[in-house]
C-alpha cells in the first residue's frame, strides 16, 4: 500500500545530482538507477530478477490491452503530475473495455540533466496511483536522450487488463434511445495545465481531476446494469468523445448544454482564454451509454463513488441517419458540437 | 456563473425573440460588425430566435481574417530568421499565407511562440537579449492600448530587441466603407462593443446621420445580441436613425480617455489593406515616427512580398456581408478549419469556421 512506501530514495541522488546519458546507457549507472529506484520502488521487478521480460499468469480468457504515451508540461500539475497521468490513463484505457487493470509496463525517456529528485518524485507518484488503481508494474525500460532533445520526462505506459464478464463494450452496440450518463464535471485538467503553463494566477488553483476510473467502472458492471459503451474524456474533451462514438456507432447523439456540468472557475477561466470547456481536456471523467431502464441504478452507483459524485444524465441517442452531435444551446437553439479540428487557440479578443 | 449564466437565460431569450417578433413588419438586414458577436450567434443558434424578414450579415470585424496576405507574408519571412524568436496571439499562428503558416514555419525550426499579452512578449525579449524579439500586433482598437503599452515600456526601458509587426485596423472606417459601396445591402448596425469600451462612440452619430443608418452598441452574449437587434428593428421599423448603446454594463460614450491618450502617443492613423476588400483610407494604425524604431517592418529589410490568393475563395464578398459562407463552392469540401483556403475558416471568430462548427448539418452537406 503507498502508506507502507519508504519515500526516502534508495538511489544515491548525492553522488548523481542530474540525470546523465549514462544512466541510459546500458552500463553499471543504468544497472544502478534501476536496480535502486524502479526496482525497488516496483516490488515486482525485483522479486522475479531482473530478466528481459516477465511471465504472467492470468486469470480468465479475454484480456485487454492498450498502450500510451505522456509528454505532458509541466511535469507537476495541480491535482497531480506526469507519473499520476502515465497510470491513470493507461488504467482508464483499460477501464473502459471493462476490463479489471492488472498489470503495466513503464518505459522512461528521460532527458540528460533532469534532476534526479524529480525523478525520484515521479517514481513515487506512479508507486501511489499503481497502488490506488490497484495495479503492479511489471516490467520497463530507461533511455536517455541529449540535453535540448526532450521535455524532462516522457513516460510510455502499457497496460494489461481481464475482462471477467461477457458484456461487449464498444460502440458498435450503442442503440437508439440509450442516455448519456457523464461521471463529473468537465474541464478541470485541461484548465489546470494551462493555467500551470501559462502562469495564469487564478484566485482558486483549478486542479486537475486525474483519477483511476477501474473500481467505479467494475461496480457499475457487478451490478448487472446494461452498459453498451464507454469512453474516458481525454484529449479534445466530451465532444470529441461524442463525435467518435456517434461516428463508430453511426447514429445521432443529442445533449443539452445546459446538462453538462462545468465548475463556475473553470468556466471563468475558459471564458477569458476563448475555450470551450466541452473540448479541454480530462483525465479522470467518462461518459456512458446505458439502456435507459438502467439509469438510475447507474447513476445511483456512481453518485456513491468518489470518482462519480457529479453523474448526471445529459442526453441521448437519437435514431437518426445523421451520425452527428447535436446540442442544444444554453438559450435553448439547436446546433452542431462538431469535432474540433486541431487545438483549441486562445483567441485575440 | 455571474454575469454569464444571466446573459443566457432562456425564458428571457423567448421573450425578447416574441417583442421582435411583435415589431417587425418588414425585411432588414442587420450587420453585426464584431467577430466576436458572429462567433455568439451562430454558437447559440440566436438567429433561431428572430423572423425570417431579419437576416443577419457577418462583419468584417475579425482581425485574424482581415490582416492582409501581404503582413502574413512578412510575419513568415520574419519569423523564419534564425536570429528571430517570433511572438503571436495563437488564432493568427494557423492563418494561411501565399504559401505557408505560422505553425509551418515552427515546425521547420523557427522560434515562434504564442503569448497571451504583448507584454509577455516583451518579457522574452527582456529575457534573451542575443534575440529579435517580434510581436504581431494585429487587432482593432480593443488591443491596440495593450500593444501601446508594450512599445511604450520598450521605449522607456531602452529595450533595443523588441519590435512589433503592426496590423492594426479601426472599425468606423470599415463600416463607412461597407455603406458606401454599391453593393451595400446593410440597413442597420450592431456595432462592435469591446472596441466601443475603448474608443466610446462619439464618431458614430455622423455615420449614422450621414447613411441614415441605425447604430446600436452591442454585448457579446445571447441576450445582449437578441436586445441590440430588438433596438435596431425598432429604429428602423420608426424610421429613426440613431446611435444607442445595448452595452452599458461596460461601454461609455467617451470610452476609455487613458488608453486612448496611449494610443494617440504610440500609433498614428494610416491607409491600410484590408484582406478581401481592400484598401481604405484613414482605416489602420502605425506606429508614430518617434517610435519607428520598434517597426518591424522598418528593421527587418523584407524583399518584396509577392501575394497570391486562392482563386476560388470568396472571404472578400463574406467580410463585406454581400455573400454567405455556404454561397462558397469551396466551402466545406476543399476548404476546412483543417486545410483553411482564406483567413475566415481559420479564427474562431471567422464567419466560415463559425458556420462550419455550429450550423445544421443540411448546411454541411449542402
Amino acid at each position: 500500500m503507498s502508506e507502507d512506501f519508504n519515500p526516502s530514495c534508495p538511489f544515491p541522488i548525492q553522488n548523481y545530482p542530474q540525470v546523465l546519458l549514462a544512466h541510459g546507457g546500458g552500463g553499471k549507472l543504468m544497472q544502478q538507477l534501476i536496480e535502486k529506484m524502479f526496482a525497488t520502488a516496483f516490488d515486482p521487478m525485483s522479486k522475479e530478477g531482473l530478466h528481459d521480460s516477465i511471465s504472467l499468469n492470468l486469470p480468465g480468457k479475454r484480456i485487454a490491452f492498450t498502450t500510451d504515451s505522456f509528454v505532458v508540461r509541466p511535469l507537476f500539475f495541480p491535482g497531480g503530475d506526469i507519473g499520476t497521468l502515465a497510470v491513470n490513463g493507461t488504467v482508464n484505457d483499460l477501464a473502459m473495455s471493462g476490463a479489471r487493470p492488472l498489470y503495466l509496463s513503464l518505459g522512461f525517456i528521460l532527458e540528460e540533466g533532469l534532476p534526479m529528485n524529480v525523478l525520484w518524485q515521479v517514481v513515487c507518484s506512479i508507486k501511489k496511483a499503481a497502488d490506488t488503481a490497484g495495479v503492479t508494474i511489471v516490467t520497463g525500460d530507461t533511455k536517455v536522450v541529449d540535453k535540448g532533445k526532450g521535455d524532462g520526462i516522457y513516460i510510455n505506459t502499457s497496460g494489461i487488463g481481464v475482462i471477467e464478464h461477457s458484456l461487449h463494450i464498444v460502440p458498435s452496440t450503442v442503440k437508439s434511445g440509450d442516455l448519456v450518463i457523464i461521471s463529473g464535471d468537465v474541464g478541470r485538467h485541461g484548465m489546470a495545465i494551462i493555467a500551470t503553463r501559462e502562469s495564469l494566477n487564478f484566485e482558486s488553483a483549478i486542479e486537475s481531476d486525474c483519477a483511476p476510473l477501474g473500481g467505479l467502472v467494475l461496480q457499475l458492471i457487478k451490478a448487472d446494469t446494461e452498459i453498451h459503451c464507454m469512453r474516458d474524456l481525454t484529449r479534445g474533451g466530451l465532444a470529441s468523445a461524442l463525435n467518435e462514438i456517434a461516428c463508430a456507432a453511426h447514429l445521432g447523439i443529442h445533449i443539452e448544454e445546459a446538462l453538462v456540468p462545468v465548475r463556475e472557475d473553470v468556466a471563468a477561466a475558459c471564458a477569458i482564454m476563448g475555450f470551450d470547456p466541452l473540448y479541454v481536456a480530462n483525465e479522470g471523467r467518462f461518459v456512458i451509454f446505458v439502456a435507459p431502464q438502467d439509469q438510475a441504478k447507474v447513476l445511483e452507483i456512481m453518485r456513491k463513488h468518489p470518482q462519480g459524485q457529479g453523474a448526471c444524465c445529459i442526453g441521448s441517442v437519437q435514431s437518426k441517419s445523421q451520425t452527428n452531435v447535436v446540442m442544444k444551446s444554453k438559450i435553448g437553439a439547436n446546433r452542431l458540437l462538431d469535432m474540433i479540428s486541431g487545438e483549441q487557440l486562445p483567441r485575440i479578443c | 456563473m455571474k454575469y454569464f449564466d444571466e446573459y443566457r437565460d432562456p425564458k428571457l431569450a423567448q421573450q425578447l425573440s416574441r417583442e421582435i417578433h411583435k415589431i417587425t413588419t418588414k425585411h432588414w438586414t442587420i450587420m453585426e460588425v464584431c467577430g466576436g458577436q458572429t462567433h455568439a450567434i451562430v454558437k447559440f443558434g440566436i438567429d433561431e430566435f428572430l423572423p425570417n424578414l431579419i437576416e443577419l450579415v457577418h462583419g468584417p470585424g475579425c482581425p485574424v481574417c482581415v490582416t492582409s496576405l501581404e503582413l502574413i507574408d512578412k510575419a513568415i519571412a520574419i519569423a523564419s530568421r534564425s536570429d528571430v524568436i517570433f511572438t503571436s496571439f495563437g488564432d493568427m499562428l494557423r492563418v494561411p499565407g501565399s504559401h505557408s503558416d505560422l505553425f509551418s514555419v515552427k515546425a521547420q525550426g523557427g522560434d515562434v511562440r504564442m503569448v497571451y499579452s504583448p507584454l509577455d512578449a516583451l518579457v522574452i525579449a527582456r529575457q534573451n537579449p542575443a534575440k529579435q524579439v517580434v510581436f504581431f500586433a494585429v487587432g482593432f482598437e480593443t488591443t491596440a492600448p495593450a500593444n501601446a503599452m508594450a512599445v511604450y515600456q520598450a521605449k522607456a526601458s531602452g529595450l533595443e530587441n523588441f519590435s512589433i509587426l503592426v496590423s492594426h485596423v479601426l472599425v468606423p472606417p470599415a463600416m463607412e466603407a461597407i455603406l458606401s459601396s454599391r453593393t451595400n445591402r446593410v440597413q442597420g448596425f450592431l456595432a462592435a462593443g469591446h472596441v466601443c469600451a475603448i474608443m466610446g462612440y462619439k464618431e458614430y452619430p455622423p455615420i449614422a446621420a450621414k447613411y441614415r443608418i441605425p447604430i446600436v452598441v452591442a454585448g457579446f452574449e445571447p441576450l445582449d445580441i437578441l436586445q441590440a437587434i430588438y433596438m435596431c428593428v425598432k429604429q428602423l421599423e420608426q424610421g429613426r436613425y440613431e446611435v444607442e448603446n445595448q452595452y452599458t454594463r461596460s461601454v461609455r460614450e467617451s470610452g476609455n480617455v487613458l488608453a486612448q491618450n496611449l494610443v494617440g502617443q504610440v500609433f498614428c492613423v494610416v491607409s491600410r489593406k484590408w484582406r478581401g476588400v481592400g484598401e481604405i483610407a484613414s482605416s489602420g494604425l502605425a506606429l508614430q515616427k518617434t517610435y519607428e524604431d520598434f517597426d518591424a517592418e522598418k528593421k527587418f529589410s523584407l524583399q518584396h512580398i509577392q501575394t497570391q490568393e486562392s482563386k476560388v475563395c470568396i472571404s472578400g464578398p463574406i467580410l463585406q456581408g454581400v455573400k454567405k459562407p455556404y454561397e462558397c463552392p469551396a466551402f466545406g469540401k476543399t476548404c476546412t478549419p483543417e486545410h483553411p483556403l482564406g483567413a475566415t475558416m481559420v479564427s474562431s471568430e471567422g464567419a466560415c469556421a463559425a458556420y462550419y462548427r455550429y450550423r445544421n448539418v443540411e448546411v454541411r452537406s449542402v
